[in-house]
C-alpha cells in the first residue's frame, strides 16, 4: 500500500539561478484551475490506487508559499478531502523565509501541517544575490520564530554549499549562525551545476566561480563534523536530525517505498512503475480534464533494478541496506547477489558490512556514486 | 563488334576528372554535370552524388573513387561517351589520385573564383601534368561577392603556367557555365587512343570488396578488350581469374558484353581478396598478354602507425573481423597483432596519414561498434646499432636501448605551403618549432607566397596542419612528399603512472625538445586522467632518468548530495552516466586511463601554442 505523496506547486515569484525543478513565473497563471487539476488527478489515482492511510505528505515546488492565502486554503482543502491522512501523518510545507504570513502560518497549522522545510541555502547575504534568492539572512528568524510561535515544532532548513564564491569559512558562519535557530532537522545540498539554469549558462561561458572539488569536500567534512557536534545524527548523506524528527518523506524515497507523485512535473512510484508527469501546465491539465492521469513517462521497474534501486538508495542511509529486509522483499541475500561489489568496495573502505546493515563507510559518503554504480547493471 | 566499329566509337569517348582544392566545389560540379547528361532522375539525385560513404559527406572529403559513364549530346549533334572519374581530395592519397588521373585524357581544373590556387590543387596539375593530361581550367563560384575571376585567370597563367584564356566562367552551386564546360571537354580532351586489337592493357585504379561479387576492380582499358569469361592476369602480382562480369557505371553498375580501348569501367572475376587488384597494376590477358605493364605502379606502403586495442579486451576478435573487413576494401590498410602490457592484445595498424588513421578508427566506432584505444601515431625509424645491424621500429616502445644505438634516422618530408605574405612569418616560425629546414620561398604574385620546407613526417603526422591552419586563420594550404631518411637525435620518452611505466605512451622525441615536452606531457595527462581513489604520480623518464612529474590528487567527493525530489530515475541515470563514462576508459595497472589520454602526445602543442 502506497504510503507518502508529494505534491508539486510549479509557481515561483522569483527563479533562483541554479534551480532546474519544474516551475513558472506566478503572475499570470491559472492557480484556481492547476489545483482543481490536481483534486482531479488525486481523485483519478486513488480511485486507481487506493490507499487507507497516507504517513506521509510533501508539498514541493516550485513555492508552494507563493500562493495567496486563499489560494493556500483551497489547496489544504483539496489535501483534506482527497488523501486520507491524520494527525499521525508526517505533514510537510516546503516554504520560502519571508514568503510565510502569520495568516498563512496559522491557516496551515489549522489544516493539519506538522513540518516545515525553508529554503535558506546560506546565512550569508551577499551569496543570497548572487545566488537569485530574494530573501535575507534576518528574514529566515523572522520566519522560524513566526512558525514557532502558532505552534510548529518540526522544523528543517535547506542549506546549499559549494555556491560560487563561497569560502570555507562562509559556509562555517552558515552553520553557526543555523545552529541558533534551535530547530530539529538540516538538509545539507552540495550545489549541483544543471543544464537550462542561470548557472549552466555562466559556468560555460567559464564564469561561474566555483568552490572546486577539493573545497566541495571540505565543506561536507565541515557540515558531518559540525551537525554531528550540535547532536544532528546524519541518517542519510545529505540529511540531519535530532533522534525521532528524521524526515518520512525523504526515508520513502531511501526505504525504496511507494509514493505518489500529484502535480505537473511530479514524480511518482505506483505500483511498481516510475512515472513522470507532464511538466508545462497546458499539458498536464488536459489529460486530466478527459479523466486521465497526466503522466509523461512510465517504466514498470524490473526486479533486477528493484533490487539495484534497494542497493543504491538504501546506502544513502545511515543504517544503509538491511539484509534481512532485502531478502524478505526479493528472497534473495544481497551478500550473494552483489558478492563481487561488496568484496570489491569493501576492500576499498568505502563500505561495510556488520550484522544486518550493508552501510557507506565515513570514507564512503564522500565518494557514493563510486559505491552505487557498481550496484546498477 | 569489329576492329572498325571500335574504332569509331572510341572517337567519341572523352575520360577525364576533376581537380581541385578541397571546397573549392568539385563536388558540386560532379553532380552539375550528372544533372545535365540526364544520368539521374531526379529522385536519384542526392547531393554531392559521388561521395558514397556517410563519412566522406560528413567530412565533405572523397575517400573512395568512383567513376561514371555519361552520355552527352554536343552542339555538332553527335552523342559523346563521357568517363568522369572522381578523385579523393587529400595528401593522404596522393597516389591514388595520380592513378585515377592516369586513367584519363583530360582534366578540370576547378579553381575558386575568390581564394585562387592553393597548394593542393597546384599538386594536382603537376600531378595532371605528369601524366599529360589536357587540363581545362575552370574559374568557379564567380557568383560570389568577393570573387576575382581576373586576378584568379593571371594566376592561372603565371603559377601554372596555362592558358587560361579560355578558362570557362561558372559557378556549379547556380548552374552557370555547366554546358561550355561539357563543349570543352569535348572538343579539347583527346579521344582516347590505343589499338582494339592488342593485347589486353588495363589499369586498375582503385577497387572494392562485395560481399557477393567479390573483388569489384576499377578499370580503364588501354589496350585491347576484355569480357566475360576471359582468363586474365594480374601483371604485378601474377594472379590469374577468370572474368566473370565487365561493365559499367551509370551511375548504377551496368553489365556490358565487354569494354575496349578507351572505356572506363568495372570487371569482376572471382577475386578473393582486395590485395590482388592492387591500384596501379596493368591488367592483361593470361595467354599472349601484354609483356609491358603500365607505368607508374609501385605498392603504396604506410607513413604512419599506431595501435590498435580494444577498451573491452574481449571484444579483440570483433576488432580483428573489422580490420579484415576494412582490408577488403582499402589494401593500403595494414595491421598485425601485437601486445601492450598496459592495453593487452591489439593490433599496430599502418596507414597513409593521419587522415586515413582517423577514418579507420571512426569505422571501426561506427559501423562495427568496438571502442578503441588508439595510441599515439608514430612514423618508421631506422634505428642503426652499434653492431651495424639496421632495425626498423615503428613502435615507439619497441625503441632499443640507447646503448645499443649508434644513430636513429627518421622519414623527412618535403612540405610544400602557399600563403598570403602576411602569414609567412608565422608559417616560418611553425617550420621552424617543428624542426623544419628551410629550402626555399617563392612570390607567385604580388602577395601569395609559396613556403618549402623539409621537416620531420613525426611531426607532420601530429598536428602540423591543424596548427598551420589555425596560425594562418585558414589562409595556407599545405601538400607534402616524403623525400626520405636523415638521421636525428631522437630518444625514447617513457611515461610512468603510479610508478609504473606504460608502454602505450612512449613516444619518440628530439633530445632537444625532451625536457619541455615532458613537463607539457605530464600536465596534460594530469588534465586528461581523472581524480582516482588515490594519487597518482605522473613521471616522464628518459632512460631510468626523470625528467617531470606531476601527480593527479585523490578523488575527493563524488556523491549525489542534491534534492532530486522523487526523480530516482534521473538518479539512475545520473549513475548510468558516469559508469559508461568508466566503461570508456582502459584498466591501467590500478590507474583508469581515458581514451584520449593516449593521444595526449598530439595535444602537447595546443599548450604550446596557447603560451
Amino acid at each position: 500500500m502506497i504510503k507518502a505523496a508529494y505534491i508539486h506547486i510549479p509557481f515561483c515569484e522569483h527563479i533562483c539561478h541554479y534551480c532546474d525543478f519544474n516551475k513558472v513565473f506566478l503572475k499570470g497563471q491559472p492557480v484556481g484551475d492547476y489545483l482543481g487539476s490536481l483534486e482531479k488527478e488525486m481523485e483519478i489515482a486513488l480511485l486507481e490506487t487506493p490507499t487507507r492511510h497516507l504517513d506521509s505528505i510533501f508539498i514541493g515546488g516550485g513555492t508552494p508559499t507563493a500562493l495567496n492565502e486563499q489560494q493556500l486554503e483551497k489547496l489544504c482543502a483539496i489535501i483534506k478531502k482527497q488523501l486520507p491522512y491524520d494527525s499521525s501523518t508526517e505533514y510537510t510545507f516546503e516554504a520560502n523565509p519571508g514568503d510565510l504570513t502569520e495568516e498563512k502560518l496559522q491557516l496551515l497549522y489549522d489544516a493539519g501541517v506538522n513540518r516545515l522545510s525553508f529554503g535558506v541555502q546560506t546565512f550569508n547575504d551577499e551569496l543570497l544575490k548572487r545566488i537569485g534568492r530574494v530573501h535575507r539572512a534576518k528574514d529566515v528568524f523572522h520566519s522560524v520564530e513566526a512558525a514557532k510561535k502558532i505552534g510548529f515544532k518540526n522544523i528543517s532548513i535547506d542549506l546549499i554549499y559549494s555556491l560560487p564564491g563561497q569560502t570555507l569559512k562562509d559556509f562555517k558562519e552558515t552553520l553557526e549562525t543555523s545552529f541558533t535557530l534551535d530547530i530539529v532537522h538540516y538538509s545539507g545540498y552540495s550545489l549541483i551545476i544543471e543544464p537550462k539554469t542561470v548557472f549552466y549558462n555562466l559556468m560555460r561561458k567559464g564564469k561561474l566561480p566555483t568552490p572546486g572539488e577539493d573545497v566541495e569536500a571540505e565543506m561536507y567534512a565541515l557540515l558531518m563534523e559540525q551537525m554531528d557536534k550540535h547532536g544532528f545524527k546524519q541518517y542519510e548523506i545529505s540529511n540531519f536530525a535530532k533522534t525521532g524528527y528524521e524526515s518520512r518523506h525523504n526515508i520513502t524515497y531511501w526505504d525504496n517505498e511507494w509514493y505518489f507523485g500529484f502535480g505537473a512535473g511530479a514524480h511518482g512510484y505506483v505500483n511498481g512503475m516510475r512515472r513522470s508527469n507532464h511538466g508545462p501546465l497546458k499539458k498536464y491539465m488536459e489529460p486530466i480534464a478527459n479523466g486521465q492521469l497526466p503522466v509523461l513517462e512510465e517504466h514498470k521497474v524490473t526486479l533486477e533494478e528493484q533490487m539495484e534501486e534497494e542497493m543504491f538508495l538504501g546506502l544513502r542511509k545511515r543504517d544503509g541496506v538491511s539484509i534481512s529486509r532485502f531478502k524478505e522483499k526479493f528472497g534473495r541475500d544481497p551478500i550473494n547477489l552483489f558478492e563481487d561489489q561488496i568484496v570489491q568496495l569493501a576492500g576499498k573502505e568505502l563500505i561495510a558490512v556488520c550484522e544486518d546493515q550493508i552501510k557507506l563507510t565515513r570514507q564512503g559518503r564522500f565518494l557514493g556514486n563510486e559505491v552505487f554504480q557498481s550496484f546498477i547493471g | 563488334m569489329n576492329r572498325e566499329e571500335r574504332l569509331k566509337r572510341q572517337e567519341k569517348i572523352r575520360n577525364f576528372s576533376i581537380i581541385a582544392h578541397i571546397d573549392h566545389g568539385k563536388s558540386t560540379l560532379a553532380d552539375r554535370i550528372l544533372e545535365k547528361t540526364n544520368a539521374l532522375t531526379a529522385r536519384e539525385m542526392k547531393d554531392q552524388l559521388l561521395d558514397s560513404m556517410d563519412l566522406e559527406r560528413e567530412r565533405g572529403i572523397t575517400i573512395k573513387l568512383n567513376s561514371v559513364q555519361l552520355k552527352y549530346k554536343a552542339k555538332d549533334g553527335e552523342i559523346y561517351t563521357f568517363h568522369l572519374i572522381d578523385t579523393p581530395g587529400h595528401v593522404d592519397f596522393t597516389y591514388e589520385v595520380s592513378r585515377s588521373l592516369a586513367a584519363c585524357e583530360g582534366a578540370i581544373l576547378v579553381v575558386d573564383a575568390a581564394q585562387g590556387i592553393e597548394a593542393q590543387t597546384l599538386a594536382n596539375v603537376y600531378l595532371a601534368l605528369d601524366n599529360d593530361l589536357e587540363i581545362l581550367p575552370i574559374i568557379n563560384k564567380i557568383d560570389l561577392p568577393s570573387a576575382d575571376p581576373e586576378r584568379v585567370r593571371n594566376e592561372i597563367e603565371e603559377v601554372i603556367g596555362l592558358d587560361a584564356s579560355e578558362a570557362v566562367l561558372a559557378s556549379a552551386k547556380a548552374g552557370i557555365g555547366i554546358e561550355e564546360i561539357l563543349e570543352q571537354v569535348v572538343e579539347k580532351v583527346p579521344a582516347p587512343v590505343g589499338d582494339p586489337n592488342a593485347p589486353l592493357k588495363a589499369l586498375i585504379f582503385d577497387s572494392l570488396y562485395d560481399a557477393y561479387r567479390g573483388v569489384v576492380a576499377y578499370i580503364r582499358v588501354v589496350e585491347g578488350t576484355v569480357k566475360v569469361g576471359d582468363k586474365i592476369k594480374m601483371m604485378a602480382t601474377g594472379k590469374e581469374f577468370e572474368v566473370t562480369e565487365v561493365g559499367v557505371f551509370t551511375p548504377k553498375s551496368t553489365p556490358l558484353p565487354e569494354l575496349s580501348v578507351g572505356d572506363v569501367g568495372f570487371l569482376t572475376a572471382a577475386i578473393k581478396n582486395v590485395g590482388d587488384t592492387r591500384v596501379g597494376d596493368t591488367i592483361t590477358s593470361a595467354k599472349n598478354g601484354a609483356t609491358e605493364a603500365l607505368p607508374g605502379y609501385r605498392k603504396l606502403n604506410p607513413m604512419v602507425y599506431c595501435g590498435l586495442y580494444p577498451i573491452d579486451s574481449a571484444k579483440f576478435n570483433d576488432l580483428r573481423e573489422a580490420l579484415e573487413k576494412l582490408e577488403l576494401n582499402d589494401s593500403a590498410l595494414q595491421f598485425e597483432p601485437e601486445t601492450s602490457q598496459a592495453l593487452g592484445f591489439g593490433f599496430r595498424c599502418g596507414f597513409l596519414g593521419l587522415l586515413h588513421m582517423e577514418i579507420i578508427q571512426e569505422r571501426i566506432e561506427r559501423e562495427f561498434k568496438i571502442d578503441l584505444i588508439t595510441t599515439a601515431p608514430s612514423v618508421i625509424y631506422d634505428v642503426i646499432m652499434t653492431d651495424g645491424i639496421e632495425i626498423k621500429v615503428d613502435n615507439p616502445s619497441n625503441m632499443p636501448d640507447p646503448q645499443k644505438i649508434d644513430r636513429v634516422e627518421e622519414p623527412y618530408v618535403k612540405a610544400t605551403m602557399m600563403a598570403p605574405n602576411d602569414y609567412v612569418g608565422a608559417i616560418m616560425e611553425l617550420c621552424q618549432e617543428k624542426r623544419g629546414i628551410f629550402i626555399d620561398m617563392q612570390y607567385m604574385d604580388e602577395t601569395r607566397v609559396n613556403i618549402i620546407y623539409e621537416i620531420p613526417l613525426s611531426e607532420i603526422v601530429y598536428d602540423f596542419f591543424d596548427q598551420l591552419k589555425s596560425n594562418t586563420k585558414g589562409y595556407a594550404s599545405f601538400d607534402y612528399e616524403l623525400i626520405g631518411y636523415k638521421p636525428s637525435k631522437l630518444v625514447k620518452m617513457d611515461i610512468l603512472l603510479n610508478a609504473e611505466k606504460v608502454d602505450a605512451l612512449s613516444f619518440i622525441v628530439h633530445r632537444d625538445f625532451a625536457y619541455e615536452r615532458g613537463k607539457v606531457i605530464v600536465e596534460k595527462l594530469k588534465e586528461l586522467i581523472p581524480r582516482q581513489q588515490f594519487e597518482v604520480p605522473i613521471q616522464a623518464a628518459i632512460g631510468q632518468k626523470i625528467v617531470a612529474r606531476s601527480t593527479i590528487k585523490a578523488i575527493r567527493k563524488n556523491v549525489l548530495a542534491k534534492c532530486y525530489g522523487g526523480d530516482i530515475s534521473r538518479k539512475r541515470k545520473l549513475l548510468e552516466k558516469q559508469k559508461e563514462g568508466k566503461k570508456r576508459m582502459k584498466q591501467v595497472g590500478s590507474v583508469e586511463v581515458p581514451q584520449e589520454a593516449f593521444m595526449a602526445v598530439l595535444k602537447m602543442d595546443d599548450n604550446n601554442s596557447k603560451k
